[in-house]
């Protein structure tokens, strides 16, 4: 095992931070601060399974459309008066259903992942669609908007949220073997069978545990707009495959890692942020997290250059 | 040809249950317009054919759209020329080629990240582009291009059929045609036997932004409005048809004539569900389940031939 490299995102974050705070006014404060990690915690809870799944060479582009009907479905239920526990419960149902879904079709089927998470794309996509008749859903009831504004030692419940969901998967990844199991699923798939480990279902698990994510994070956003809408969150997978690409999570070999994520997702939050603050059009931003992912891979494309060029020397047998 | 062949019965009969359901649909007003509306969905699918019979995908044609026909439009209202505005849709869904072609072999990412990275920062650059905006009313002349008629016949279907025949021959008789082949089957035998496969990836991205750009222009004289919005139903429904056409995701296998039969299929199922009043929102639940049940074909077909050898 090589020693974990820092992703080149880290250095785009600290130059975003010290750009931003020189020309931004008020994007240094505290408030504005805690309000980026508020932004991010939704991106956050679908990065981090979008991790696993790229470190095996897959993809999920339901995500979004898949957040967007469990939101639905949560809205609807809350308006119903059902208790907040059942509608989460629903939500993450929903959720786990289709990652079970792109799971059975790219594992089983053998249908090639992107293609396979579009087509459930266009199925969560109508499904919310007909759920909601095209409409928000609102009148969801004071539980949830006043859970999600809730504050504990000082830091609001969507940042306690993401930092949870980072560390139980954290320390399931590395306590457990489904860390190693995840990268030998993407590296080399082949060895990993052979040492009588089944693979399936871990792979099928990776993209249950998206799915299952996806509607989970139904909780914030239902939360943050205290209502439920069929396209709320279109195009967040896009957000999210950035954040992991930026993160210096490979879609070669299995490399990757939940931290680098975390990296990126929050580099996404602060220049989001802070092109809000320098009041650029929110139709740019969009742009501008293409234009990142590049800058990004070309910097990694660079320190990986500089650390070879540094190790060859001693590396010569 | 003989896939081609099973998947015309599958048109026939979507046609014929069509027929028997409603009083509408064997009208020659209806059938020209489905047949209108596949020239559409062809037009943008058939670049994206190319891609995918290199083992790549261009994600970005809908986007590619949506962005060179609100430029298109642009151009046509400020200088009051339909040719530069069509100069104009088409210079600049080509260079999108060229972005995607670069990051594809010169950054050597995956083509499915490389053009959805493009597709979302191309929706970005539309709505600040159009700031809200929409972009209506051009000139009778140029809408005839996507709305008018000649010997009975709607214009875009004459289009439609001219790229078929021109694509057609370029991919089937050509050395870059069976070099396009080549480097799906395999890239690196490609390679090794002196097929320039950066230059040739290039060319076939390009070759997908640029009739994105056509395809938007007719689009454009179609709809006679542009919108920052118009681009993103369409990218489903070209992948789709595609597929259904029966070109392989994995490259080296399929046809344009395939593609086109694939976007007769989809635009005969949207346009039943619309004459049996199914509401519109059930069209990208349809799409989904088309696609995935297209590709799951694809992967039984390929093991089944791998299975044989």
């Amino acid at each position: 095992m090589s020693r974990r490299s820092v992703p080149g995102a880290a250095y785009l974050l600290v130059l975003l931070i010290v750009v931003f705070s020189t020309f931004g006014s008020g994007f240094a404060a505290i408030g504005n601060l805690l309000n980026i990690g508020v932004q991010s915690s939704v991106l956050l809870l679908l990065a981090l399974p979008m991790t696993l799944v790229v470190m095996t060479e897959g993809l999920d582009l339901s995500m979004g459309a898949v957040l967007s009907l469990a939101g639905v479905v949560m809205a609807t239920l809350l308006m119903n008066e059902h208790r907040l526990a059942a509608a989460v419960a629903a939500a993450v149902g929903v959720g786990l259903a289709f990652g079970l879904a792109n799971g059975a079709l790219v594992v089983a089927l053998g249908v090639p992942p992107f293609v396979a998470t579009l087509g459930t794309l266009g199925i969560a996509q109508g499904l919310a669609l007909i759920a909601s008749a095209g409409q928000s859903v609102v009148g969801i009831g004071d539980a949830l908007p006043a859970l999600y504004g809730g504050e504990w030692l000082g830091v609001p419940f969507p940042i306690w949220v993401a930092v949870a969901a980072f560390v139980i998967l954290r320390v399931a990844l590395s306590t457990t073997r489904l860390g190693s199991y995840v990268s030998a699923i993407g590296g080399n798939r082949e060895a990993l069978v052979l040492a009588g480990v089944r693979a399936n279902v871990y792979h099928i698990g990776v993209y249950t545990l998206c799915g299952a994510m996806a509607g989970f994070a139904a909780l914030l956003l239902t939360g943050r707009m205290s209502a439920g809408h069929p396209t709320a969150a279109i195009g967040m997978e896009f957000d999210a495959v950035a954040a992991v690409i930026v993160g210096g999570t490979s879609f070669e070999r299995g490399k990757g890692s939940l931290g680098g994520t975390v990296v990126g997702v929050l580099t996404i939050g602060v220049l989001k942020n802070g092109l809000n603050v320098l009041e650029v059009s929110s139709s740019l931003q969009v742009a501008s997290i293409g234009l990142l992912v590049i800058v990004a891979l070309v910097i990694d494309s660079i320190l990986q250059t500089l650390k070879q060029r540094r190790q060859s020397p001693a590396q010569t047998v | 040809m003989k896939n081609v062949a099973y998947r015309l019965i599958a048109v026939l009969v979507i046609a014929l249950v069509l027929t028997f359901r409603t009083d509408v649909f064997l009208t020659s007003a209806n059938v020209l317009n489905v047949f209108r509306q596949a020239s559409l969905t062809f037009l943008i699918a058939s670049g994206l054919t190319l891609t995918i019979l290199t083992a790549g995908l261009d994600l970005s044609v809908g986007a590619n759209v949506g962005l060179s026909a609100c430029l298109a439009a642009t151009v046509m209202k400020a200088t009051n020329s339909v040719a530069l505005g069509a100069v104009a849709g088409l210079a600049f869904g080509s260079f999108v080629g060229v972005l995607n072609g670069l990051m594809i072999t010169l950054l050597e990412l995956p083509p499915f990240i490389a053009t959805y990275g493009m597709l979302w920062t191309l929706n970005g650059v539309t709505y600040w582009f159009m700031g809200g905006e929409t972009i209506h009313g051009f000139t009778p002349g140029f809408r005839a291009l996507g709305s008018g008629y000649w010997l009975g016949v709607p214009i875009p279907i004459y289009v439609m059929a001219a790229f078929l025949l021109v694509g057609g021959i370029f991919t089937r008789y050509t050395t870059f045609g069976q070099e396009v082949y080549a480097i799906g089957a395999n890239r690196e035998a490609a390679r090794l036997s002196g097929v320039p496969v950066r230059a040739r990836l290039n060319l076939v991205y390009i070759l997908s932004g640029a009739m994105a750009g056509l395809a938007a222009i007719v689009y454009l004289a179609r709809l006679n409005s542009a919108e920052a919005d118009i681009g993103e139903p369409l990218t489903l429904p070209a992948i789709a048809a595609v597929l259904i056409g029966g070109t392989s995701l994995f490259g080296g296998v399929g046809s344009l004539t395939g593609t086109l039969v694939g976007a007769l299929t989809l635009t005969l199922v949207v346009n039943g569900m619309n004459l049996l009043a199914v509401d519109a929102s059930w069209q990208p639940l349809v799409t989904g389940v088309i696609v995935i049940l297209a590709v799951w074909i694809d992967v039984v077909v390929r093991q089944r031939s791998e299975a044989r050898v």
